[in-house]
């Protein structure tokens, strides 16, 4: 063993030494590149160190002075103005309520990333218990809670419930459309195309302002309802346009032979679909659907422009009051760190399910 | 089917009243929305129809290539808006697909570091929201410091008005004539390498005809330039801080440069995955073939990885493209004047509101058809015989 250590260690030191060269350095060319990339990396990592933790402001009474003369971040906005950011205007004694409702929702949200929950009738369960309970929180008037009305909410729960509710309303309206679509009927199949193509083509920011402007002028009075809803009604659709897409992408993906074993096997129209085509279909565009899911959780952020005061929204209102003008890079920061942590989540998890059919796939 | 309708009748006749009751409940449904417009319509003592283009608008819009008065009626209003839209779509798109570039080699490449930084960039750019990095943008922007204490950064001034350039003093007009040659010498030029027509030309020839084509572009702007430039004023103006007012040079507006890092900086992230996922796709066997041949390292990027990998990546780069379009609606959260902003402040002025959404989505679906005409035309010119190479989805 003595003898065999010192042979042992010196390729071992080589075999690093060249591993790094090869890695790093193979080519002058290369060098360099490493050279510019790890300047620009360190140079990064230091701004954000020396800004955000070395000169920042921590303490929590410190005023717009003390940021200025320390240089670096100014913490102490995030501490006075987080129930703003996070609340919007939502009445400052019931925030208790809206909090609680977010927690609802990252409830429905994990409990249906688990993969025993998924089934039809477990997922639409879920979501319609949990949509009730955030709706019962947030707008109040029953058990004793004070009445909320749709125009005082604001911030996460605000961009929770539009998120949310795109969702529950548009993967229905998907599943119809992706089905009319594939009809076999031309006077089904063709409206429903034109329609999805059409919503395809425009930009959401249009459509949720048609919502907002233009619905008004031609819905009977009692459909009017909340600009609120309108404009959730908008993102569904846009939702559901794209999604219906990836379901049918899904559903081409499905070989033949499925659908032509459960006809011989006798099964009606409703059976097949239930039974047999639609779980391969979402099965097959799972990653697809998650990736749709991240960006309509994104696209939230869009109905600040139709004048709702979501996360973004209030974020906007808590520098631009006061004493904290100068503070955008902090606020900012605070609901991006937000806005990351979901999305990246999703994402991530979006991933891991690929790998985890990839090698359901290779197994079989 | 069958089962669904319990109706008489043979399953052709059931599927016929099927459609038929289908579709005239779709068309009740827009004939009612239609009559309950044309009433409220009326309630306001509004008439529906196309006269309001004619008359004069009345109101400014911020920023607009084309020169604007107020006496402009709202056709012109509304093409400009068009312009700005294209404008920045082109600079978003070339930017959002050279950037993109960059960071899909970065990731894709052997060196750690600069896969680390891409890896980073791409994360980070595509996990917010597109807005939130608008907004973020255009407050950095505009909290720079005021004209009075504007950076200097050779010869260029910048402040929270705008970036002002040193530049030719040339109106605004030819300005943009001079911009739509470049352009229509670039676009000649992608026409003549992609077009059929040209195929058979050796490609020495067919390259250099392309290359003289952006050459003329070019000429005819600088002539342009030229010939209606003031000859009082100097060749380069350079821009002069007196008191608030700057004077001399061109002004890029907050609004403008906030909206084009947005696009840009977000498309980037996109585009690189998709330049990562092309580059993924061209077959190994390919590459090593060409090594096996002695070609160099460059010569296997250029000649071989590069080509194959474009064709991989076209399709997903035209959606890409429309998705970018349609991104600059965003410039109505920060009022840069692109053609939903015009068409908003028109309906706002105006009240002829379902005429100006009609004639927003006519020039929505005009410029996804172009874009996406364009791209098909290109992946056709360059599809290879015998290879249908698609990266994996």
């Amino acid at each position: 063993m003595t003898q065999t250590t010192p042979t042992r260690a010196v390729p071992r030191r080589r075999g690093l030494w060249r591993r790094l060269r090869h890695d790093y350095a193979a080519t002058p060319a290369a060098a360099l590149v490493t050279l510019v990339c790890g300047t620009i990396l360190v140079a990064i990592a230091w701004t954000l160190i020396d800004w955000a933790i070395l000169r920042a402001t921590f303490d929590p009474a410190a005023g717009r002075e003390a940021c200025r003369a320390a240089g670096g971040a100014c913490w102490p906005v995030i501490a006075a103005r987080w129930r703003v950011i996070l609340f919007g205007l939502y009445p400052y004694d019931e925030q208790w309520r809206a909090a609680l409702a977010c927690l609802v929702v990252a409830a429905v949200i994990l409990l249906s990333c688990l993969p025993r929950m998924w089934g039809l009738g477990r997922l639409a369960a879920i979501w319609a218990t949990g949509t009730a309970l955030f709706y019962l929180l947030m707008r109040g008037g029953l058990f004793g809670l004070t009445p909320v009305n749709e125009q005082q909410w604001g911030g996460l729960p605000l961009t929770l419930f539009v998120f949310v509710a795109t969702a529950v309303i548009g993967m229905p309206m998907a599943i119809v459309l992706a089905l009319m679509r594939r009809s076999s009927l031309p006077g089904i199949a063709i409206p429903a195309g034109l329609l999805i193509d059409a919503i395809r083509s425009l930009p959401l920011l249009s459509i949720l302002f048609t919502c907002a402007i233009v619905l008004p002028l031609v819905l009977p009075d009692f459909l009017i309802g909340e600009k609120l809803y309108r404009v959730v009604f908008g993102a569904a659709l846009f939702f559901a346009a794209y999604q219906a897409e990836i379901i049918r992408g899904g559903f081409q993906a499905i070989p033949r032979g499925q659908e032509e074993a459960a006809k011989a096997l006798g099964l009606g129209w409703r059976q097949r679909l239930v039974r047999i085509l639609l779980p391969q279909a979402f099965r097959l565009a799972l990653p697809a659907t998650i990736n749709q899911f991240v960006i309509a959780f994104m696209e939230t952020a869009l109905i600040v422009v139709v004048g709702f005061m979501d996360l973004l929204a209030s974020a906007n209102t808590a520098f631009r009051t006061g004493e904290w003008t100068f503070a955008h890079v902090e606020v900012y920061a605070f609901i991006a760190a937000i806005y990351f942590a979901f999305v990246f989540g999703l994402s991530r998890y979006g991933a891991f399910l690929e790998a985890r059919m990839d090698a359901g796939q290779q197994r079989s | 089917m069958a089962r669904l309708l319990s109706f008489p009748g043979t399953r052709r006749q059931r599927e016929l009243a099927l459609q038929a009751v289908f579709l005239s409940a779709l068309a009740a449904l827009v004939l009612g929305a239609a009559l309950t417009a044309r009433e409220r319509l009326a309630a306001q003592g509004l008439t529906s129809g196309f006269g309001f283009l004619r008359k004069a608008t009345g109101w400014e819009i911020n920023f607009a290539l084309l020169p604007t008065t107020t006496a402009d009626p709202y056709w012109w209003y509304l093409l400009s808006g068009l312009v700005n839209t294209l404008f920045m779509g082109a600079v978003g798109l070339s930017g959002a697909f050279a950037l993109g570039l960059l960071v899909g080699l970065m990731r894709s490449g052997r060196n750690p570091a600069a896969r680390l930084l891409g890896t980073l960039y791409v994360e980070l750019f595509r996990n917010l929201p597109i807005i939130l990095q608008l907004f973020f943008w255009y407050a950095v922007a505009t909290a720079l410091p005021n004209p009075r204490q504007s950076i200097e950064i050779g010869g260029a001034l910048v402040n929270a008005r705008g970036i002002y350039l040193p530049g030719p003093e040339i109106g605004r007009g030819i300005a943009a004539l001079s911009a739509l040659a470049i352009l229509a010498g670039a676009g000649l030029a992608v026409g003549i390498l992609a077009a059929r027509r040209f195929r058979r030309a050796a490609p020495l020839r067919r390259q250099s005809l392309a290359a003289l084509s952006l050459a003329a572009g070019f000429a005819v702007a600088a002539g342009l330039a030229l010939a209606f430039r003031d000859p009082a004023t100097p060749w380069i103006t350079h821009p002069r801080a007196e008191g608030l007012r700057i004077t001399g040079g061109w002004r890029i507006q907050p609004e403008f440069y906030a909206l084009a890092l947005t696009i840009i900086t977000y498309g980037a992230a996109y585009v690189g995955e998709i330049v990562r996922g092309g580059l993924k796709a061209v077959p190994r066997g390919q590459i090593e073939a060409a090594a096996a041949l002695g070609l160099t390292a460059w010569q296997r990027f250029s000649r071989v990885t590069m080509p194959l990998a474009f064709r991989a990546m076209l399709p997903m780069l035209a959606n890409q493209s429309v998705w970018l379009m349609k991104a600059t609606t965003l410039g109505i959260a920060v009022g840069f004047s692109d053609f939903f902003m015009v068409v908003a402040g028109s309906i706002n002025h105006s009240g002829q509101t379902l005429e100006l959404i009609g004639i927003l989505m006519a020039g929505f679906l005009a410029i996804n058809l172009t874009l996406a005409a364009l791209m098909n035309r290109l992946d056709r010119a360059l599809s290879l015989e015998g290879s249908s190479m698609r990266p994996r989805r």
